[in-house]
């Protein structure tokens, strides 16, 4: 177990004028589960890699337990790492995969095989020991994968988008799985992901990254209710926060002819301040309601109903687009003309429209 | 007498008509047209080779009678004539030849054949394209250079002279095929290994060799049969000592042309190593020729 940090670190593949991860910083403390997630071609992966030796450090520096890692193989890292294909040894049994790496560090077979026995027991794979990957599901290959990881008691565990390949129910199922395992054993693990409801699930911080640069290094929380910027404000939650760019009136912006949205009395200030004429404001859908006091008049073009909720998709004036949450109960009709408003315990997120960085 | 030309490629063919167990599964229908045209083709190969073997084992007399003789008392007399007149060195040295150039094709091109595809460099390219072209000039072209500097090592009608020359011969040709199945291979699994503290030859040994085995065989394979047949070599750099079985071969046809027996006999024992190999390879082959599976 250890601690992680990135000390500016930086990668560029070879043939491209851009970095792949940009002057990352991040402090890991020991027995952390993170959770790097962005879109694909943020770096994540990269990061992850650099992480395990995979990928060069050209620049800057990564620490594990404070030890300087640039230039040390991966094989000398102790570091266990789940791949997103899984990246079984096909030749050998699922036992033989487990106990690979304790095979080469010349753990005797008696202690092997226990210590095997130990992990399948935990991840429910004891029936299949003596199989080869190829006779496996799809989710037991990923548990094999786990167990592979979990066997060898590493510093650190590596995560490569481990659930992707495993269908909507698995991946629900193995979410929970593995974060419990990881609070059970107390490892600190990098996940890498671009499924935003699995970074603020099994995250206990989450590193947003885009085009190799860290947006934001926050816990689920903080980063849903005080997004840093446009781009972390869009990234996190589903249905995606409402964002528009729109032009700044006396008591609030301009969404449309009959639509308003009202701001509080210090973000106008702060708006003032700042000389803006236009900004980009965010409100999730759950923090809008339709109600018959909103300034804000829209047309309803998609209901979509999903039993306990519903989300209703609507446009005011034109390009402004809003979806609120509402009860499927009495969601409105399509092309029904509603009022929105601001959930009285809900917030309006200011971003400054050149630069996306947050306002207020 | 030209039965002597098709040694090689005559089992594989005779194989075909005979895969179908493969396919048993599927419920036959009452007749396939285009299963009795497989079968005449294969029948029509196979039946040169057949001939041969079975006039090897006739007398001399049976051998070419106007009706052609199916039944008759076997007998290994020819083979004996044939060892009389000194097969013996030829087979030993075709043997030498060919069992060493091929593992130490295999001892430079499997290794050659991973670093180009699982570690590729900016020149992998150029260097893969490098050893294509060491094949685009024909032999002929080469051989009066060769000669001389073989004469001038003083390695003439020395079988090393082949053993150096067929190595290289095959060597691109081994690079080229084993590195389509090394790329078969997912990086991942190297990486997986090095997590896992295996060093890179521990992970070759014990996770990609295991994977491209059947790749191997096929290769060695291929070489083993490229060496056996090879003639233009072997008939200018060597003359009595360093003779292999093409050379002699010849040499027989022309001498003891009008002795059918005897000529099966060397033929059949020419063909016999690289059939036994092909058939000892078998299953491995079938694996290294759908090699997709591996996943």
């Amino acid at each position: 177990m250890a601690t992680i940090t990135y000390d500016n670190a930086s990668c560029i593949y070879e043939g491209s004028d851009k970095l792949a991860v940009d002057s990352l910083n991040l402090n890991i403390e020991d027995g952390e589960f993170v959770v790097l997630v962005g879109p694909s071609g943020s770096g994540k992966s990269t990061a992850l890699r650099m992480l395990a030796g995979l990928e060069d450090i050209d620049e800057g520096n990564i620490y594990i337990g404070g030890k300087d890692m640039r230039g040390v193989p991966s094989k000398d890292r102790d570091i266990a790492m789940v791949f997103q294909n899984y990246a079984l040894y096909p030749n050998k049994t699922v036992a033989e995969n487990m106990g690979f790496a304790l095979k080469l560090r010349g753990v005797p077979a008696a202690e092997r095989r226990k210590k095997v026995e130990e992990a399948a027991k935990i991840l429910d794979l004891t029936q299949f020991l003596d199989r080869k990957p190829a006779k496996l599901s799809g989710g037991q290959r990923q548990r094999v994968a786990m167990g592979r990881a979990i066997v060898r008691e590493p510093q650190v565990f590596c995560m490569d988008e481990p659930l992707s390949n495993l269908d909507a129910k698995l991946r629900v199922q193995t979410r929970t799985q593995i974060a419990a395992l990881q609070r059970r054993l107390g490892t600190t693990t990098v996940y890498v992901t671009h499924d935003q409801v699995e970074a603020m699930t099994m995250g206990d911080r989450v590193a947003v990254l885009r085009n190799g640069e860290l947006q934001q290094f926050a816990s689920p929380n903080e980063l849903y209710d005080r997004p840093i910027n446009a781009f972390v404000a869009g990234f996190i939650g589903s249905p995606a926060m409402n964002l528009v760019t729109r032009p700044i009136t006396s008591d609030g912006v301009q969404l449309g002819e009959h639509a308003t949205m009202e701001l509080e009395r210090d973000q106008m200030t702060k708006l003032h301040e700042l000389g803006l004429k236009e900004v980009t404001i965010g409100i999730r859908p759950e923090q809008l309601e339709i109600h018959d006091a909103g300034k804000v008049e829209v047309v309803v073009d998609l209901v979509e109903d999903l039993g306990s909720e519903a989300y209703v998709y609507t446009h005011a004036g034109s390009g402004v687009e809003l979806v609120a949450r509402t009860n499927p109960r009495t969601a409105p009709k399509l092309a029904e003309t509603v009022r929105l408003r601001k959930h009285p315990d809900g917030v309006v997120h200011l971003f400054h429209p050149e630069t996306g960085a947050r306002i207020g | 007498m030209s039965t002597s030309i098709p040694q090689a490629t005559a089992p594989a063919a005779a194989e075909s008509p005979s895969a179908p167990p493969v396919k048993a599964k599927v419920k036959r229908r009452k007749f396939d047209p285009w299963g009795a045209v497989a079968w005449i083709v294969g029948l029509g190969f196979f039946f040169p080779v057949f001939w041969m073997v079975l006039t090897a084992f006739k007398q001399e007399v049976d051998a070419y009678t106007t009706t052609p003789k199916v039944i008759f008392a076997p007998t290994l007399d020819e083979f004996r004539a044939v060892f009389d007149q000194g097969v013996g060195t030829a087979l030993l040295n075709s043997l030498f030849a060919t069992a060493v150039s091929t593992l130490l094709v295999l001892l430079l091109g499997v290794p050659a054949a991973f670093a180009l595809s699982l570690r590729p460099v900016r020149k992998t390219q150029d260097a893969l394209f490098f050893f294509m072209s060491t094949k685009m000039l024909p032999v002929v072209a080469a051989i009066i250079p060769l000669y001389v500097i073989v004469s001038n090592i003083g390695l003439l009608d020395n079988i090393w002279a082949l053993v150096i020359l067929y190595t290289a011969m095959n060597l691109p040709i081994a690079v080229w095929m084993m590195r389509s199945f090394f790329l078969e291979v997912p990086g991942e699994l190297l990486e997986a290994a090095s997590l896992d503290g295996a060093s890179t030859w521990r992970a070759m040994r014990e996770v990609i060799l295991p994977l491209v085995s059947p790749g191997i065989a096929a290769t060695a394979l291929i070489c083993v049969i490229f060496a056996w047949n090879e003639f233009f070599f072997a008939v200018s750099l060597t003359a009595v000592q360093a003779q292999t079985m093409p050379v002699f071969l010849v040499g027989f046809i022309a001498g003891q042309g009008l002795y059918w027996a005897k000529l099966c006999a060397a033929a059949t024992m020419a063909a016999l190593p690289v059939v036994l190999a092909g058939w000892i390879a078998q299953n491995k082959l079938v694996r290294g020729l759908s090699f997709g599976a591996i996943k």
